[in-house]
C-alpha cells in the first residue's frame, strides 16, 4: 500500500514537472532545472553520506560532466542534449572508477579533503587551459534531443522535462537500492567497518561502488547544469561548489531521496531572493538560513515532514 | 579425526611485551574450549591472530588444512571462522532486527535473522536500535550475528563480561544451545563458568600455554591457580 502511494505520489510529481517546463516562465524553469541538476549531485552524495562519507570535491564530476558534456559539441560537433548527458555522465563514471581505487581506501576528513584536493586539480588544470577557454570557458547549444530537432524557444522547456525524468529515474532506483541488502550494508559500514569486516564483506568494495555511483550523478547533474546555463567555466569545479552540494545535503537531510531535490528547490529559491533583495548580503542569509536549519532542524528539512505526519 | 584449526609456533611482540610465545594448539571438532589467564596474558592475542586482526611474527594457523595467517578477517570469515568482541561490535543505528539483516545478507544465509530472533529470544527488542540495548541483549546480539553464518568455528571474546552476575548462565546456556554444532572457543575470567560449559581449558599466562586439560584437572593445576585463579584458589570447586 505504502509502495503504491509512493509510486503515485512520484508518477505525480513527475508528470507536474512536465507539465511545468510547458507551462511555467522561463525564469522558473531554469531555476528548477538548475536545482534538478544540484539535486541529482546531493542525491549522489546522500549515498555517500548514508555510508558515513562527506565529499567535498563532487565539483570534479559535476566540472567534469558539463565540460565533457560541451566537448561534445565543441569539439566533437555533436549537438545533441542526450547524447551530451550520457557523454557528461560517462566521464564522471569512469573517472570516479579509476580515482575511487584510492579514495576508497580513506574515511573522515582525510577522504574529505582528498576529494577537495582532486577537484582543486582539475580547478587548475582548466583555468590554465587556453584550449578549453580557460577562465572563462566556452559555451554550448543543443540544438536536438535524442534525435528530435529542438524548435527555438523549447530548448530549456525540454531540458527540464528530460531533467525532470532522468533523476526520477534515478531517485527510483536509488531509493530501490538504499532499501535494499546494499543500502543496510552502507549504513553498517558508517557505523562499524569492523564488524562488517568480521561479518565477511568487503568494506572498501562497498565504499568503491558507492563512490562510483555518486560520481556518476554527479556527472549527470554536470551535463544539465551546462545546458541549462548554455556555457561552462572552470568556476563550477572549485571548492565552492562542492561546498554547495555539502550545504543542500545538509539543508535537506539525508533522510529521504526526495529531500535533495527538496533543499536543492529550496536553496535556489533563497540564492535568487537573496541576490534580488539583499545583493550584498546574499551569502550571510544563506548562513542564516543554515543556522537555523543546524539548531532547529538538525535532520534537515526532510525531518518537518516527518514531524507533521507524526504530528498528524 | 584430524584437527579442524592448529597453530603451530605463534609468537607476537607487542614492543617489550610478549602475547604468544611459542603456542602450539589443536582443536577437535565439536568441542567446547574455555581460554583463561589474567589480563595481558595472550587470550585475546590468539583470538585476534585466529581471525587475522593481527599477524604473528612467526608460526602458522591452518583451519581445515588451510592457510590463515596473511588473510583479511572477511577471508577469514569466508572459510567458516566467526567471533564476537568483548565490547559488543554492533551498528548502533540499525535495528537490532536490521543488525542480523546486515549478517545474513553478507552470508547468503536466507531467513538466518528470524532464525537468530526465536533462538536467542530477541523478538521483542527487534525493532529498536541496537545502541538503545540493554548490554546483556547487546552481547547476544553480538553472538548471534556471528552465529548468522553458519560457521563452523566461534570465537567468543568474554561473552559474559559487563553482565550482570545473575544473567550470566541465562547468557551461557542460550549460546551454548545455539552453538551446539560448532567448535566454540571463548575467552572468560569467571572460573564458573569455565567449569560449568568448557570441555577442556586452555590457561595463558606471559605468552605461554601453562595448562592445557579438561576443566577440573586444569582448575586445579598449581600454575593455574597461582597466576590465573589467585586469591579465588580458596574458593575453588574442589
Amino acid at each position: 500500500m505504502r509502495r503504491a502511494l509512493l509510486l503515485a505520489a512520484a508518477g505525480v510529481i513527475a508528470l507536474a514537472g512536465v507539465a511545468t517546463a510547458w507551462a511555467a516562465p522561463q525564469w522558473l524553469v531554469f531555476l528548477l532545472t538548475l536545482a534538478l541538476a544540484k539535486g541529482v549531485v546531493v542525491l549522489g552524495l546522500l549515498l555517500l553520506m548514508r555510508t558515513g562519507l562527506v565529499s567535498f570535491g563532487q565539483g570534479l564530476y559535476f566540472g567534469l560532466g558539463a565540460y565533457a558534456a560541451a566537448l561534445l559539441g565543441h569539439w566533437g560537433g555533436v549537438a545533441d542534449a542526450a547524447l551530451m548527458l550520457l557523454a557528461g555522465t560517462a566521464a564522471a563514471v569512469l573517472t570516479a572508477a579509476l580515482l575511487g581505487l584510492l579514495l576508497a581506501q580513506y574515511r573522515a576528513i582525510f577522504f574529505a579533503m582528498l576529494s577537495l584536493a582532486l577537484s582543486m586539480i582539475l580547478y587548475g588544470a582548466l583555468v590554465k587551459s587556453s584550449a578549453l577557454g580557460s577562465t572563462d570557458g566556452f559555451n554550448l547549444h543543443a540544438k536536438s534531443f535524442a534525435g528530435v530537432a529542438l524548435a527555438a524557444g523549447t530548448e530549456r522547456r525540454v531540458l527540464l522535462a528530460a531533467a525532470v525524468l532522468a533523476v526520477a529515474v534515478a531517485a527510483w532506483l536509488l531509493h530501490r537500492l538504499l532499501a535494499s541488502h546494499w543500502g543496510r550494508l552502507s549504513a553498517a559500514i558508517r557505523d562499524n567497518e569492523l564488524r562488517v569486516d568480521y561479518l565477511g564483506a568487503s568494506v572498501y568494495g562497498v565504499v568503491y561502488v558507492n563512490y562510483v555511483i555518486a560520481g556518476g550523478l554527479a556527472g549527470l547533474g554536470g551535463g544539465l547544469a551546462a545546458l541549462a546555463v548554455g556555457h561552462v567555466d572552470p568556476d563550477i569545479t572549485y571548492w565552492t561548489t562542492s561546498g554547495e552540494f555539502v550545504f543542500i545535503a545538509v539543508l535537506g537531510g539525508t533522510g529521504n531521496v526526495i529531500a535533495p531535490f527538496l533543499s536543492a528547490a529550496v536553496f535556489e529559491g533563497l540564492r535568487t531572493l537573496a541576490s534580488q533583495f539583499a545583493p550584498n548580503v546574499w551569502q550571510m542569509s544563506l548562513g542564516l538560513a543554515m543556522l537555523a536549519i543546524i539548531m532547529f532542524l538538525p535532520a534537515g528539512l526532510w525531518s518537518l515532514g516527518k514531524r507533521q505526519g507524526k504530528a498528524a | 579425526m584430524s584437527p579442524i584449526l592448529v597453530a603451530e609456533g605463534l609468537h607476537k611482540r607487542f614492543g617489550a611485551v610478549t602475547a604468544a610465545a611459542d603456542i602450539n594448539l589443536a582443536f577437535d571438532d565439536r568441542t567446547v574450549v574455555s581460554l583463561i589467564g589474567a589480563n595481558g596474558a595472550g587470550k585475546t592475542t590468539f583470538l585476534n591472530m585466529v581471525t587475522g586482526y593481527v599477524r604473528p611474527d612467526r608460526g602458522q594457523i591452518k583451519f581445515d588444512g588451510r592457510p590463515l595467517v596473511g588473510l583479511a578477517p572477511r577471508a577469514i570469515t569466508r572459510f567458516g571462522i566467526s567471533r564476537s568482541f568483548q565490547v559488543p561490535q554492533l551498528f548502533p543505528s540499525l535495528s537490532l532486527r536490521e543488525n542480523l539483516l546486515v549478517a545474513e545478507g553478507i552470508a547468503g544465509a536466507a531467513k538466518e535473522a528470524d532464525a537468530m530472533l526465536d533462538r536467542f529470544g530477541l523478538g521483542p527488542y527487534a525493532d529498536r536500535p541496537a545502541g538503545l540495548l540493554p548490554e546483556g541483549i547487546r552481547k547476544l546480539l553480538d553472538v548471534a550475528m556471528a552465529l548468522v553464518g553458519r560457521p563452523k568455528l566461534l570465537l567468543l571474546d568474554e561473552p559474559t563480561s559487563g553482565v550482570a552476575a545473575d544473567e550470566k548462565f541465562g547468557i551461557m546456556d542460550l549460546v551454548m544451545g545455539a552453538a551446539s554444532q560448532v567448535v566454540v572457543l571463548f575467552v572468560e575470567h569467571d572460573m564458573d563458568i569455565v567449569a560449568r560449559y568448557a570441555t577442556r581449558v586452555i590457561a595463558f599466562y606471559d605468552g605461554r600455554v601453562i595448562a592445557d586439560a579438561p576443566p577440573d584437572e586444569a582448575l586445579r593445576a598449581a600454575e593455574v591457580r597461582r597466576y590465573v585463579i589467585g586469591d579465588e584458589v580458596r574458593h575453588a570447586p574442589a
